[in-house]
């Protein structure tokens, strides 16, 4: 964001409260949402995508060698790619670890 | 300024009567407001239009209670009604009946003028139909003289067309040459 | 279309204006008393006379979203509502006027259920009186259609850029033929620029519409609004000082009617302000020193023009269309006091709610209020409300 939110007065606001700057939600890194993140074993990946298609937010890559991963700047952990793959590839694993 | 109430049923055409009228005073410079007494209205059930004409602007936005004139365009209402409720003194009324003025009986205010035609059969023979709106206006101009039958003209043949308003033309001027005014 | 002055409803000749005034979109939902506008919109686009997206939606909250997208993209857009159509699209109501997207309505009063009635009051608009549209209220036919051009105009003003509620009575006017003056073609043009938005839905230039707010910001988009509504009035003056230029015909925030010299004034909004004028005519010829004051804009009030107008005056009497049940009386009488609190001058304030679901208000009606009224303010009988012609 061009200022963060705490600071932007009422005079600097565009009318109808309307957000001009294209895209900015990337700069919302919700990543540090999550207590677990998903960890793929790329070799058993069968890059099916499924995961990708079910991530509610868009946030599963495909990596260069092909297979998917979690784009852990926005990756919330909500599981769902882990229950969703076909092979069992993907656990959840504490941020912790 | 004069105001008029017409009493018909839904169906019959009084909001009509009450609209052509006002048109052809405005086209001829007058101010006038035409209106039906507001609500769901029915085939059949008894409804009340109003109308003023004046020179200057009118600047009333309620019903009218005191009318100089009153039309009624359905034979039967005088029994469920009297038609010349409020009227002002020295008013008219013009009524679709088959009754003489005198065959109508004492009014309940013996100032008010009766003219008294019968437009059912004008309109079944000029229409074919029982639906007397038009052929009232005749009968009111006669009565008023507050528009001419060329100033109806206009409005109701855009109205109506033509060929339809040719007829209903024919039936208003019948009933302005066939009613029977007393008083 | 060339200028000429003809009889027709009022509820035609405002879908004339609207066609006139060259509308992209209508959305819009049929309900009574508004019907007679949309239908004939509905007919004209059809047959070809008018070129636009009729949009037939399945309810009023879906005319009034549509109304938001199609205004989002640049679109001069219409909609035309009344009581339980309002009601069913309060949601959107409000986020048009937060968005900032300058949609115009007819709206044609009427009371809100329960009972259910489709006749004439203001409870409807005074549902919406926190909303942000700019509401102006309209006497006569010939208003009626004025005010649908100058509501686009100051609408679209990029120093307004807030959705234009044009006030009129159900049925009292929807349904009344009158004579009103038709503006040609040319005037209108040269009245009603083309529309052009600062911020449209477009995919060469992204924005954002109707985003979520935080706590954190929320209050500073309400300041924003705030300023904007108020910013809005010198415009709204100026859209009707260019109308009077090009017709002859001026509106105001607040016109007098024989006030100057009153001690007594009546206050009213929207039709009623005609039968009033008729029989302060009447009390004046009997040596009653009355007046009218009239309300044309609503929101943002007007409260300088409106202090011109009463500071000094004794009495107000004020005609509320609506009721707030638990509340300090009618609406309108209840801000009015408020405006007065503690200024110098200001006039004794006697509240009347009256004509609520279309009742009639006759000649007699207005003179009954008035004596009864200034009695009232006589003996200090000045709290709360009187519904008239109550019985029981």
């Amino acid at each position: 964001m061009a200022k963060p939110m705490e600071q932007i007065t009422w005079q600097e606001l565009e009318i109808g409260a309307v957000v001009t700057e294209v895209g900015n939600a990337r700069q919302y890194e919700t990543g540090t949402w999550r207590s677990e993140r998903p960890v793929v074993k790329k070799e058993q990946c069968i890059k099916c995508g499924v995961c990708w298609l079910f991530c509610p937010d868009a946030c599963i890559v495909r990596a260069a060698e092909g297979h998917f991963e979690a784009d852990l700047t926005y990756c919330k952990g909500c599981g769902i790619c882990v229950k969703e793959c076909p092979v069992g590839c993907i656990t959840m694993v504490s941020e912790e670890e | 300024m004069q105001e008029i109430r017409f009493h018909g049923r839904g169906g019959q055409g009084a909001v009509t009567s009450a609209e052509l009228i006002a048109i052809a005073a405005i086209n001829k410079g007058k101010c006038a407001q035409a209106f039906p007494s507001f609500g769901p209205e029915r085939r059949g059930a008894p409804v009340v239009a109003f109308c003023r004409i004046d020179d200057k602007k009118i600047n009333i936005r309620a019903k009218v209670y005191n009318p100089d004139i009153v039309i009624v365009l359905d034979p039967g209402l005088v029994e469920l009604l009297d038609p010349s409720e409020g009227m002002k003194d020295g008013g008219i009324l013009i009524t679709n009946t088959q009754k003489s003025p005198e065959g109508m009986g004492k009014m309940s205010n013996p100032s008010i003028r009766v003219a008294t035609v019968n437009a059912n059969k004008i309109a079944m023979e000029e229409l074919g139909r029982v639906i007397v709106n038009t052929t009232m206006i005749g009968a009111f101009i006669k009565a008023t003289g507050l528009i001419t039958i060329d100033d109806i003209k206009e409005p109701l043949l855009e109205r109506f067309g033509p060929k339809l308003g040719a007829r209903n033309m024919k039936a208003l001027e019948r009933a302005y040459n066939e009613v029977v005014i007393k008083g | 279309m060339g200028k000429e002055r003809k009889g027709v409803e009022v509820s035609i000749a405002i879908a004339e204006a609207v066609a006139q005034a060259n509308v992209d979109v209508i959305a819009a939902y049929p309900i009574t008393p508004q019907t007679h506008i949309v239908e004939h919109l509905a007919d004209i686009v059809a047959n070809g006379e008018l070129d636009a997206e009729f949009v037939p939606v399945d309810s009023e909250h879906s005319a009034m979203s549509v109304c938001c997208g199609s205004a989002a993209v640049g679109a001069r857009t219409f909609t035309s509502t009344s009581s339980q159509g309002l009601a069913l699209m309060s949601e959107i109501f409000f986020i048009a006027a937060a968005m900032r997207l300058p949609i115009v309505m007819a709206l044609a009063n009427r009371s809100l259920s329960s009972p259910l009635s489709i006749w004439n009051d203001h409870s409807d608009v005074m549902m919406v009186r926190d909303a942000g549209w700019i509401h102006v209220f309209v006497e006569n036919g010939q208003e009626s259609y004025d005010n649908m051009f100058c509501a686009f105009r100051m609408a679209e003003d990029p120093n307004v850029m807030l959705p234009v509620a044009v006030n009129l009575d159900g049925f009292i006017l929807t349904h009344m033929i009158e004579p009103m003056e038709y503006e040609d073609d040319e005037l209108i043009k040269q009245y009603l620029p083309d529309f052009k938005m600062k911020n449209v839905l477009h995919p060469d230039k992204p924005v954002s519409m109707g985003c979520f707010g935080m706590p954190e910001i929320y209050t500073e988009t309400q300041m924003n609004r705030e300023v904007g509504v108020r910013d809005s009035y010198p415009h709204i003056l100026k859209a009707w000082q260019e109308w009077g230029k090009l017709t002859g015909r001026y509106y105001k925030p607040i016109e007098t009617y024989r006030a100057d010299d009153a001690e007594c004034c009546i206050v009213t909004m929207g039709s009623y302000g005609e039968t009033a004028m008729e029989v302060v005519d009447a009390l004046r010829e009997e040596g009653e020193k009355v007046g009218v004051v009239k309300i044309r804009l609503w929101r943002p009030f007007p409260f300088e023009e409106f202090d011109k107008a009463v500071l000094g005056k004794k009495t107000l009497i004020v005609i509320d269309r609506a009721i707030s049940f638990g509340g300090p009386g009618g609406p309108v009488a209840s801000e009015l006091r408020s405006a007065l609190y503690k200024k110098e001058g200001a006039p004794t304030i006697v509240n009347y709610i009256a004509g609520l679901a279309g009742r009639d208000v006759s000649r007699k009606d207005f003179r009954n209020i008035i004596i009864e009224g200034m009695k009232k303010a006589a003996s200090g009988d000045t709290d709360g409300f009187t519904l008239y012609a109550l019985r029981g």
